[in-house]
């Protein structure tokens, strides 16, 4: 090796140490700032848990002008809503993941990848201006009931933008599956049916779990257009056909509310309060599907 | 007696020939064993014994393969069917990543043979018949690739004689695995050798020495010679099989 001049070794060595510093600060100012983003929930929304008292807090009831701030109604809502989505989503998700890695010839496999990807883009706005003038009207006459906006439609809703998700990361987890277990159910006189379902798919099964829970931190984080299309009635799921009647998630209500609230109220705390738990549901969806990611490929390594 | 004949198969990946003019009997109970250098197209030839090249695409096939003399690339013959009667063993032991028990299930469940207790009769036999049922007995329903290496590669053929194919081709079912495990799969070749008949793709001409009954060598494409084994490996009749069995080619 040619020794380089000295100079020009310590002006190189700078650089490098300046490029590599700001990619630094980079890096760990996002982390930063989630924890900024974090804290500040806190401050805002922890008062909440001593301004009212508990049982008021997990009530039946969301009634800010009355000092009812039951938050049950808002969780049950959203949860339900997230449910509707993902059993929609899951089996046409996994079905279309099935049929673009599997199944379609090559020409088909390049015009979905890129139409799943615009699929992905569609601002909710958009899709629920859709669902109101569209498929609420089409609920509300065929299921004959009193308003299209409902749980339902959400559901609905939620799934076709959880779909994306779903689909793209089932894929992946598919394309990992080695060919050597397609080739195995194949040489055993399988159908490629049966080699996709009984071998394929359970080996994917994994990643297939870290795409649906994906979908549905995708799901419950949704607001305009759950919104738009949920009719936003804070009541008790209780009843057997709450599926098809008005609900109100936790986004909707915090983006619906926080317009009018004064700052610093009891009202504006509860809205945080209610923020401080969704975050906390998203981010143990996601760890859960991290985890689950990190066992794939652990696995991965064994084979 | 004939299990499989073969008559001038051409196989071809796209427009390039890689195997031409292959014709070669495959007798009924005996161990038949394809030797040759890398590439010559040994691999090839046993996947188009159970038409798993149809699983490539742009591949071709000309010529003849009769399977109890009838065409397995007849229009009339199943290729599902076909690959119930010829199973195949592969190269590095793929398993499922499933449980013991589900991996020798898989094949009699796909097929719909027999409800739970005959199940698991058949899945005790195909262990037994693969000499792993005493190691594994005891944890059935743990994964399988719990199991080491060899012990992975003889559930395979458990997994292959679950289905009771007639034909059981090996294709270097022995290049990933220790001495003492590849001893264990020569031993249950000779074994297997009562009820089935396996055709064994190798790169160790010693083993195809040690465990086959017929050999044929290919080189480049093309079948050089085809014989009883002791034959062929004592008086070749061809220089280039010599050159290649003595290590001078290839």
């Amino acid at each position: 090796m040619v020794a380089q001049p000295r100079a020009e070794a310590a002006q190189a060595g700078w650089r490098e140490f300046i490029i590599e510093a700001l990619i630094r600060v980079l890096g760990f100012s996002t982390i930063g700032f989630v924890l900024l983003i974090f804290l500040f929930l806190l401050r805002e929304g922890v008062p909440t848990f001593y301004e009212v008292s508990p049982s008021n807090l997990f009530g039946t009831h969301w009634y800010p002008t009355f000092d009812l701030f039951g938050t049950l109604p808002l969780l049950l809502g959203s949860a339900l809503v997230t449910v509707t989505a993902i059993l929609i989503a899951l089996p046409l998700g996994v079905a279309t993941a099935v049929f673009v890695r599997e199944v379609a010839p090559d020409w088909a496999r390049e015009v979905l990848k890129p139409l799943i990807e615009v699929l992905a883009g569609i601002p909710s706005v958009v899709l629920g201006f859709f669902g109101m003038h569209v498929i609420a009207p089409l609920i509300r006459e065929t299921l004959g009931v009193p308003t299209g906006l409902t749980v339902f439609t959400g559901g609905l809703l939620l799934a076709y933008m959880a779909l994306p998700t779903i689909i793209s990361v089932a894929e992946d987890a598919l394309d990992a599956v080695p060919k050597s277990f397609r080739d195995a159910g194949l040489a055993m006189g399988a159908t490629q049916w049966q080699t996709i379902w009984r071998v394929v798919v359970p080996a994917a099964r994994s990643g297939i779990t870290t795409a649906v829970l994906l979908g549905m931190g995708r799901a419950i984080g949704e607001t305009m257009a759950v919104m738009m299309v949920t009719g936003n009635a804070a009541r008790m799921p209780f009843t057997l056909d709450s599926l098809f009647r008005p609900a109100r998630t936790m986004t909707a209500t915090i983006a619906a509310e926080m317009g009018e609230v004064a700052q610093g109220s009891t009202h504006y705390h509860a809205l945080f309060g209610i923020a401080i738990i969704l975050f906390l549901l998203t981010f143990l969806i996601n760890l859960v599907a991290a985890s689950t990611i990190f066992k794939k490929q652990r696995r991965g390594g064994l084979r | 007696m004939e299990k499989i004949q073969v008559n001038h198969l051409d196989f071809y990946y796209g427009s390039h020939l890689a195997l031409s003019d292959i014709s070669i009997p495959i007798r009924e109970h005996q161990i038949t064993a394809l030797i040759g250098p890398s590439g010559c197209g040994k691999s090839t030839f046993l996947r188009c014994l159970n038409r798993m090249n149809d699983t490539i695409r742009g591949t071709r096939v000309t010529g003849e393969v009769l399977l109890d003399g009838q065409d397995i690339y007849n229009r009339n013959t199943g290729v599902f069917e076909l690959r119930k009667r010829v199973g195949m063993v592969f190269q590095r032991p793929n398993p499922f990543p499933q449980s013991i028990f589900s991996n020798v299930a898989f094949g009699p469940r796909v097929l719909g043979l027999g409800n739970r207790n005959e199940l698991a009769h058949i899945v005790e036999e195909s262990l037994r018949g693969a000499v792993l049922w005493d190691e594994v007995k005891d944890k059935l329903h743990e994964d399988a690739f719990s199991l080491s290496l060899g012990q992975q590669q003889r559930l395979c053929i458990a997994r292959a004689i679950a289905v009771k194919p007639e034909v059981i081709l090996m294709d270097e079912p022995c290049s990933a695995l220790d001495p003492i495990a590849t001893q264990h799969i020569e031993e249950l070749m000779r074994a297997l050798k009562a009820d089935y008949t396996i055709v064994i793709v190798t790169h160790n001409m010693q083993q195809a020495a040690r465990v086959s009954d017929f050999t044929g060598f290919f080189w480049m494409g093309k079948l050089v010679e085809f014989d009883v084994t002791k034959s062929m490996f004592t008086r070749p009749s061809q220089k280039l099989t010599e050159d290649y069995i003595t290590g001078r080619a290839g």
